[in-house]
């Protein structure tokens, strides 16, 4: 999966939570997710459930830790989904 | 010197009728609220009615974010809400504010969290998936979920407190209500209760052998307080909403002043002297309803109406009777009396503060609502009051002062004077 294929559908995974959808549309990797697109931090943990669910993976705390910009929430994913195949293989 | 308290804003979502226009036409026309539930005929239950608001989640839109919304799932939060934000806009006041508003406070009741919601949390924890539960269940589990929303989305930033006391609940918080800004401490209080009887509580009541069970095939024929054929209560949810405001603040603004609490008591009878968990101690409601005139300064003789608690048990006559010694009135020299609860069954939590609502609008439109049902009156209570005090059609009347009443589980009693507004 492309970092592209994931950032378009993370704006979907994010969307219940941002508090400013205009910016949306526009995100990139330097996106913050509580500064830019004013999700309370509270609701991270929301977005890290949908992550899990919507990819099949499990991000731990460490990993969870990291998500703080839109492009390390790819990082995160795009790794979580790596290991996931290599253990299929 | 206290101060005085009056009424600027009103809001509920009742059984019959959400919102004050419709709520006010239906209990002028004696329009029932109780509709059949198939899910409680096919869980063997006894009562298969309820007083069910017919809310529509999407109407949350009008009140709060779309990313609150997402994941609320308390209906029980839900209809204290909508009550409370509606009273608020009634009143005459935006809810958006940058500063916190810290002249004002909210006290809100509530019994329990949505069990029905809640039992899918109890499924995936089991389940082993308590990860999966996310960051919004703990605010709708706390009992303070309810004022936690209405004072969030609109920054109040005075007292903000839950109560809770049983069926006593509504009448109670107004109270606090009432004496939070009597004693200077806000300049205004906005105060109301919810419940959402779920299905499990449901369950809970209809085993006490406490809920109408022989009307089932005549819904709204089913709540029937003070009559012969009177056989249980019929449970009903919602939520009803007060703005309260310091009389000279409220003029200050120009509000529309609805009417004036002259004050009230809340006490209990200690579960002694006949009151146990689930029946009032007479000498507690007696003195409850004494110490509700005296501080209010009012004289049995004034109260035009009482609006009771009357659940349709047979506490009912009971009721009557500890009226009639509290106010040293019986036959004809009894007030009018009714009772919501023929219309929408009995609220709970919620019973208080929707009974107190009807009870303002019925001083400011100056009418008497009809106790709906009340096709055959119970002899032990037109043995004590003449039955020209329980109308049976709307009246017409000049109304000043009304008593307002609840008494619940745990030997509860609360009791508030209500005045039509006059400046003095």
């Amino acid at each position: 999966m492309t970092r592209i294929e994931i950032l378009n559908e993370l704006k979907k995974v994010f969307a219940p939570y941002t508090t400013n959808k205009e910016m949306l549309s526009s995100i990139n990797d330097s996106t913050d997710l509580i500064k830019d697109l004013k999700i309370n931090s509270a609701n991270l943990v929301d977005i890290i459930i949908d992550a899990e669910n919507k990819y099949n993976i499990e991000i731990d705390f460490d990993a969870a830790d990291k998500m703080i910009n839109v492009g390390s929430c790819i990082d995160v994913i795009r790794e979580k989904l790596n290991q996931k195949n290599v253990e299929y293989r | 010197m206290t101060k005085r308290v009056v009424v600027t804003g009103l809001g509920v979502v009742s059984p019959n009728g959400i919102g004050i226009p419709a709520f006010l036409h239906a209990i002028q026309n004696g329009i029932s609220g109780i509709k059949y539930i198939p899910h409680y005929e096919e869980l063997n239950f006894s009562c298969h009615l309820a007083g069910m608001p017919d809310f529509a989640r999407e109407k949350l839109r009008n009140y709060i974010s779309d990313v609150t919304l997402h994941g609320l799932k308390g209906t029980n939060i839900v209809y204290g809400i909508a009550a409370a934000l509606d009273a608020w806009a009634d009143s005459g006041m935006d809810y958006e504010t940058d500063e916190p508003r810290w002249e004002t406070g909210c006290v809100f009741g509530n019994s329990i969290a949505d069990t029905e919601a809640m039992k899918n949390v109890i499924i995936q924890v089991d389940n082993k998936d308590a990860k999966k539960l996310g960051s919004r269940i703990v605010e709708q589990a706390m009992n303070s979920g309810v004022t936690s929303y209405i004072s969030g989305r609109l920054g109040l930033g005075n007292k903000v407190v839950t109560n809770s006391a049983a069926c006593a609940t509504g009448t109670q918080s107004i109270l606090m209500g009432y004496e939070y800004i009597k004693h200077g401490y806000a300049k205004r209080m906005l105060t109301g209760s919810t419940e959402h009887v779920d299905t499990y509580v449901y369950g809970a009541f209809d085993s006490m052998r406490v809920l109408s069970r022989k009307f089932n095939d005549h819904p709204e024929q089913a709540s029937r307080p003070m009559s012969l054929s009177a056989g249980g209560f019929v449970p009903g949810s919602g939520a009803g909403a007060l703005v309260l405001e310091e009389l000279d603040f409220a003029l200050q603004r120009n509000a529309k002043i609805y009417a004036e609490v002259l004050g009230g008591s809340c006490n209990s009878g200690g579960q002694r002297n006949g009151g146990t968990m689930t029946a009032a101690n007479p000498t507690g409601v007696l003195r409850c309803i004494n110490e509700a005139l005296t501080g209010s300064g009012v004289k049995p003789q004034q109260i035009d109406l009482i609006s009771g608690h009357l659940t349709a048990t047979n506490a009912d006559s009971k009721e009557i009777q500890n009226w009639c010694q509290a106010l040293n009135r019986t036959g004809d020299d009894f007030p009018l009396i009714n009772s919501l609860k023929s219309m929408v069954g009995h609220c709970l939590s919620a019973a208080g503060s929707i009974e107190s609502v009807a009870a303002i609008l019925q001083i400011v439109h100056q009418f008497v609502h009809p106790n709906i049902n009340l096709d055959d009156p119970n002899p032990e209570i037109t043995n004590r009051i003449s039955i020209n005090c329980l109308p049976v059609k709307m009246i017409k009347k000049k109304l000043d002062i009304v008593a307002k009443a609840n008494f619940g589980f745990g030997d509860v009693n609360s009791c508030l004077i209500l005045s039509k507004f006059y400046k003095k």
